[in-house]
């Protein structure tokens, strides 16, 4: 199944709303879908930082329309889903912990024509400070357009605008577009809303787990299991792009890297190496994918072209060298390795070059990723418990952020401001998905239908 | 180029084999997969299968016969042989001399205390160490294979040290 993404930058006047696509990008589903559960995070716990935007107050109100007519995004009509639309926005920023908004359920419709003319004296008497109102209209093409407007009430000023055009199939982006445009216009942060997670979904006791490859939105929603179960599926990592997700199987026996075309469903080895392959780590750009081979029981890091090719060996130690994160100018690459005696964290140039350890405190160190944003890397601490910190690229201001039996394996939203991770339950084994802010101070576990570990956080979508 | 490593991590098993280790905390559970009765007790169990026993050569003659020396236990992040092992890998090897028609997979393990990724080369180290042994003792190579399964597969399931032991270990498993 395709589904085209139109991204148009809208629209001076709301009379006049459909302006030309700026951009097009196509998008792909599995094939191999399974089920589909969609949910809403439970918000239970809020991720809260320090900085001062955090504490504007933010109505969020239903999303109009034009006309309610029927949709296939929407089985009551395009008036229903515009409200659907603004409690993906509220609660988008009100399960990580952003802003302190106030959703569509307990404030008033504004009409289609308020959408561009807020009523301000309604939304200043709700001390409402900032104002997020929209709308959907369904198009005689059958894709639905969606506006995005952000309000200062105080000024009675609008700060800033958008619109997407969108199939039916997937409504929820331009919500969480929306959301991303609210998010970084108050914050100065880059978005990361839209996007996707790959994880594992675990079900079953300790002893006999199964564990399947599946997918989520950011939030989510869209949840689809990828594999049945019968191979254990591990350490998923979706491509830049998401037209791939390389990832770990035992479905010939043997733990093998299989790079999944989500748009075809095919996949193929990593390698056709008979050598165990794992850790597979995909570049920036998309173009070379990393991955660790063991060769008569020794562990290297191996690169190899996306499109396949000779693999070049990265790292020639007797130690145990696996995983490997690249900074985002692909210049570096950020790995792990035991051949100090230990686990601990390295870096070396992309080409295998200069290879110097960086971690040189209390503990073991293990899974490094390098945040989109550069500046730091994050992995599991090992004194004991396991823990998720970051430090700067050089090793040096290690912070732990969390504190329980067992958190591993760090993954960062897009913009390098919320680290996901999985958490262990001792005794039972039991895996959830987290996510923590660099403040460390405020974490909450996602809603996944199942067990979740090795979760792996894909870009913004374009 | 394989052969390098193949001798590379020879060595170091050993060169390690003189490092002290543990026993296990607690003894590892009597293997569980025995559908036939013993053989009768008087006979020695590696040579001469009984005829209500197993079939000589195959995994469940071969785990009734090894009585727990199928599994060997590491330390920590470890993966040397200790004497111990070298029993258990001895008394193996005599039985793959012994049968040699009969091919193995030699499982790597380790425990849940770990990162994912660094178990898998964990439990691969382990896989090799005892099969590179195996090798040293007459065993040909090309009917020995190893997997890691690094902590996806616990034999113990609690979260205490002695768990954690059992679990860090390499078992020998014939082909059937």
């Amino acid at each position: 199944m395709k589904i085209r993404f139109l991204l148009s930058s809208i629209l001076a006047c709301l009379a006049f709303g459909i302006a030309a696509p700026a951009s097009a990008q196509q998008l792909t589903l599995p094939e191999e879908e399974l089920e589909t559960i969609e949910q809403e995070g439970d918000g239970t716990t809020v991720t809260v930082t320090a900085e001062s935007w955090q504490d504007l107050g933010i109505a969020i109100a239903s999303f109009a329309t034009n006309e309610d007519v029927a949709t296939p995004a929407n089985a009551q009509g395009t008036s229903a889903l515009g409200h659907e639309l603004s409690r993906i926005v509220y609660n988008d920023l009100r399960n990580n912990g952003l802003f302190r908004p106030v959703g569509p359920d307990s404030l008033p419709r504004p009409n289609y024509a308020q959408v561009s003319e807020p009523a301000w004296g309604t939304w200043r008497g709700r001390s409402a400070e900032m104002l997020v109102q929209g709308y959907v209209r369904a198009n005689a093409d059958g894709r639905l357009t969606v506006g995005c407007y952000l309000y200062d009430v105080v000024l009675e000023e609008q700060l800033v605008r958008e619109g997407w055009v969108v199939q039916p199939a997937e409504w929820r982006r331009a919500a969480h577009k929306c959301a991303d445009l609210v998010y970084s216009r108050l914050s100065g942060e880059s978005p990361f809303f839209d996007s996707r997670i790959a994880y594992i979904a675990e079900t079953g006791p300790k002893d006999n787990r199964t564990k399947r490859l599946a997918i989520m939105d950011s939030d989510g929603a869209n949840h689809r299991f990828i594999t049945n179960g019968r191979s254990t599926a591990l350490t998923p990592r979706y491509s830049p792009d998401y037209s791939k997700i390389a990832y770990l199987s035992y479905l010939d026996g043997n733990p093998r890297i299989y790079v999944y075309d989500v748009d075809s469903g095919q996949q193929t080895l990593v390698t056709q190496s008979s050598n165990p392959t794992f850790a597979p780590r995909w570049s920036p750009d998309g173009r070379y994918l990393l991955y660790s081979m063991a060769i008569g029981g020794n562990t290297d890091i191996y690169r190899i072209p996306a499109g396949g090719g000779t693999p070049v060996r990265l790292t020639n130690t007797p130690g145990i060298d696996v995983g490997g994160s690249f900074s985002p100018d692909g210049s570096k690459i950020v790995f792990e390795s035991d051949r100090s005696g230990s686990q601990q964290i390295y870096v070396m140039d992309a080409d295998g070059s200069n290879q110097r350890r960086i971690t040189f405190f209390g503990g073991r160190a293990g899974t490094p990723e390098w945040s989109p944003r550069g500046d730091q890397i994050a992995f599991t601490h090992i004194v004991g418990d396991f823990r998720i910190a970051v430090m700067d690229t050089n090793g040096r201001n290690m912070r732990d952020l969390t504190d329980a039996w067992h958190d591993e394996a760090p993954t960062w939203a897009p913009n390098g401001r919320i680290i996901q991770f999985f958490r262990t339950e001792r005794g039972t084994g039991e895996t959830s998905i987290w996510q923590v802010d660099l403040t460390g101070e405020n974490e909450r576990r996602l809603n996944t239908p199942v067990g979740a570990s090795d979760p792996a956080w894909g870009p913004v979508l374009p | 180029m394989s052969n390098k490593f193949i001798i590379l991590a020879a060595t170091s098993v050993l060169a390690l084999a003189a490092c002290s280790k543990k026993p296990p905390e607690e003894l590892p559970p009597a293997p569980v997969q025995t559908p036939a009765p013993a053989p009768a007790a008087t006979r020695a169990p590696a040579a001469t299968p009984t005829p209500t026993g197993p079939v000589a050569g195959s995994q469940a003659h071969f785990s009734q016969t090894m009585s727990g020396r199928d599994v060997i236990f590491f330390d920590t992040d470890k993966f040397d042989i200790d004497s111990e092992d070298a029993a258990a890998l001895r008394a193996q090897a005599e039985y793959l001399l012994q049968y040699g028609r009969a091919n193995a997979t030699v499982e790597g393990h380790a425990d849940e205390r770990g990162t994912r990724d660094y178990n898998l080369a964990l439990g691969e180290r382990r896989a090799n160490a005892a099969k590179n042994y195996l090798v040293s003792l007459g065993v040909s190579e090309n009917r020995l294979r190893t997997v890691s399964y690094g902590e996806e597969r616990p034999a113990a399931t609690g979260s205490t040290e002695s768990a954690w032991a059992r679990n860090r270990r390499a078992v020998t498993v014939l082909i059937d």
